[in-house]
């Protein structure tokens, strides 16, 4: 079966060469980019230059995604919408690890009643589905940015904290936290200079992978009209206005749409290639 | 008690948690070492002369508690002191070296940064200055061109090599007390030689007191001035190191004199085996009634079987705990 072969060779040589790594940073690094740079690569101003005469147009020569019901440049959009989905994925995924990393490291390094009083904490976070969770807390605060990031940033820790305080588990028992112990350092400084380094790798990958979901999750909420709020634009509320004109002019929610695929898209590819090059395990396996 | 005491040792007992039941693992252990001397704790392995060492530097955890006895260090009983003055004790003036210089590293920081952490832990240094101790601090452990060393990491030298740098961490505060765990155990017997002399010259220089935990006889003969012998989580003897060779009083040390290897000596006179004190050390949950060797002792009576002999105090200075020493 030659073609099966081929697929196989290829994958092989997309993982030699850490292929995934590098498509999906440099993916990613285009999309920041185009929203760092949106005020001057933006053809328009997303907000105010709705102009009902050239209400839903094809993508063409002046508007190059096309226009949405009101007229605005979905283009423009677009790359205003990139600063949204990436303050909120980064940011939120900020927070995230530094709360699993902050409760894992903690519950595995000290143990006893701290460990089993997080240990709950997290079963339960697990049993309540993050994105409700985070409607809920979005359904308390009014919708906007910080009220975004509190509310995916408080609803996702649960596996930062589960993998850290594993990885802080095995990293523990190593000699040289031993003899830091001997030497005097205190608990804390163990655990910023002893153990934090030693379980960085995998806690980098979860984030971001993490971030993936985070960009996703966003764009849910601002799809059920929780999110960002109607005139400014992110990627979730631009879904959320163009689903009734999904037939006559798809061009509205297919741009919105293909941003978020390509920013989830490169986020964990860049998460498997992360993984690649720092888990030995992962890399004997594929050799 | 003299004035120079700097460790001394009192009754110490260490129980051993098995489920809920303790069973002792370390039996009223005294001694004591004099400031700038070397001590030596010598047996076999899991007689207690680690945990001995562990609850010295306070840091004995479950299953493993103090069930008893005190430690002075300089008059201070550590066995009540807060576990921030503890920590702050440990490496300024109790440092220790370990077994394994293969993981006692952090894989992921420079050495010369381990030493300089250091300085900035117990004297306050700025991180500037501490890097210019470190490389100061790796000389003095005789690491070839410190300077350009200091940027390597642990995975970068060799087993000695590493040796060397943990000497240079627990030496660098200048401590009162070197606790050193088997420090040669494993290595290579040439550096052997060179970590036990550089320990040797720099705890004579600066009046380090070292107490050497050893199962190796003959490392013990070359450095120390007085030894204790464990067995069995007890001190069955304690003397000048020169008396304990030439003149050892507990059938058990004696066993162990006699179990040396002597290079040529079955070629001559016609040995077929080396010298072996018959059965093993019990497990610390059935230590036996009476004198803990009774069992594989050749001397042992009714009496030996029924009470633990006290100390008999020798006209060395040292004590035995025998019925039947000599």
């Amino acid at each position: 079966m030659p073609s099966s072969i081929q697929g196989l060779s290829t994958i092989r040589i997309l993982s030699q060469y850490h292929a995934n790594l590098w498509i999906g940073g440099i993916l990613f690094a285009l999309i920041v980019l185009a929203g760092v740079f949106a005020p001057w690569l933006a053809h328009t101003d997303p907000v105010m230059d709705a102009d009902l005469m050239n209400s839903g147009l094809p993508p063409g020569h002046d508007f190059w995604f096309g226009t949405d019901d009101q007229g605005r440049d979905i283009y423009s959009r677009v790359l205003y919408g990139a600063r949204v989905s990436l303050t909120v994925g980064i940011g939120s995924q900020l927070i995230n690890t530094v709360i699993g990393v902050a409760l894992g490291l903690s519950a595995g390094y000290w143990g006893g009643w701290w460990d089993d009083f997080i240990n709950g904490l997290t079963n339960m976070m697990l049993a309540i589905p993050s994105l409700v969770f985070a409607l809920a807390i979005m359904a308390i605060l009014s919708p906007g940015l910080t009220s975004l990031l509190i509310a995916l940033g408080l609803t996702n820790w649960s596996f930062t904290c589960r993998l850290s305080r594993a990885s802080t588990l095995s990293v523990k028992s190593q000699g040289y936290v031993q003899a830091a112990k001997v030497l005097g350092y205190s608990d804390l400084r163990i655990m910023a200079t002893q153990i934090l380094p030693n379980i960085l790798g995998p806690i980098v990958i979860i984030a971001t992978l993490g971030m993936g979901g985070a960009v996703l999750a966003e764009a849910a909420l601002s799809f059920l009209g929780l999110g960002i709020k109607p005139p400014f634009p992110s990627w979730g509320s631009m879904l959320s206005d163009a689903r009734e004109q999904m037939m006559l002019a798809p061009w509205i929610s297919i741009f919105p749409g293909l941003a978020i695929f390509a920013t989830v898209l490169s986020l964990n590819l860049l998460g498997d290639g992360l993984r690649d090059i720092l888990d030995p395990q992962s890399r004997t396996r594929r050799t | 008690m003299t004035d120079d005491t700097l460790l001394s040792v009192e009754g110490l007992c260490i129980d051993l948690m098995i489920g809920d039941r303790p069973h002792s693992a370390v039996t009223d252990v005294s001694f004591s070492i004099r400031r700038g001397e070397t001590f030596g704790l010598v047996g076999e392995s899991g007689c207690g002369k680690s945990v001995t060492s562990l609850a010295v530097i306070g840091l004995l955890k479950h299953p493993l508690i103090r069930a008893g006895g005190r430690i002075l260090l300089d008059g201070e009983d550590l066995t009540t002191v807060s576990a921030s003055r503890m920590r702050a004790l440990r490496g300024a003036r109790i440092a220790m070296i370990f077994q394994e210089p293969m993981t006692a590293l952090n894989p992921l920081s420079p050495i010369g940064r381990q030493i300089a952490e250091m300085f900035v832990l117990h004297k306050g240094a700025t991180w500037h200055e501490a890097d210019r101790l470190a490389v100061k601090a790796l000389g003095n452990v005789r690491v070839p061109a410190p300077e350009r060393r200091v940027k390597d990491y642990p995975h970068q030298l060799s087993g000695g090599m590493r040796q060397r740098v943990m000497i240079a961490i627990a030496l660098a505060c200048d401590p009162d007390l070197l606790l050193a765990d088997e420090p040669t155990t494993a290595l290579d017997v040439t550096v052997q030689a060179e970590i036990l002399e550089l320990i040797r010259d720099l705890s004579s220089a600066r009046g380090t007191a070292v107490m050497m935990i050893s199962h190796d006889l003959g490392l013990i003969a070359n450095m120390c001035a007085r030894v204790g012998v464990m067995y069995a989580g007890r001190l069955v003897e304690q003397q000048e190191a020169d008396s304990v060779f030439r003149n050892p009083q507990h059938p058990y040390t004696q066993g162990l004199i006699a179990s040396l290897p002597l290079l040529g000596a079955r070629a001559r006179h016609g040995r077929k085996a080396l010298n072996e004190i018959r059965g093993v050390v019990p497990a610390v949950a059935d230590f036996p009634k009476g004198c803990r060797f009774n069992p594989r002792c050749e001397r042992s009576t009714d009496l030996c079987v029924e009470t633990d002999p006290d100390r008999t105090w020798l006209e060395s200075g040292g004590f035995v705990r025998c019925h039947h020493h000599g």
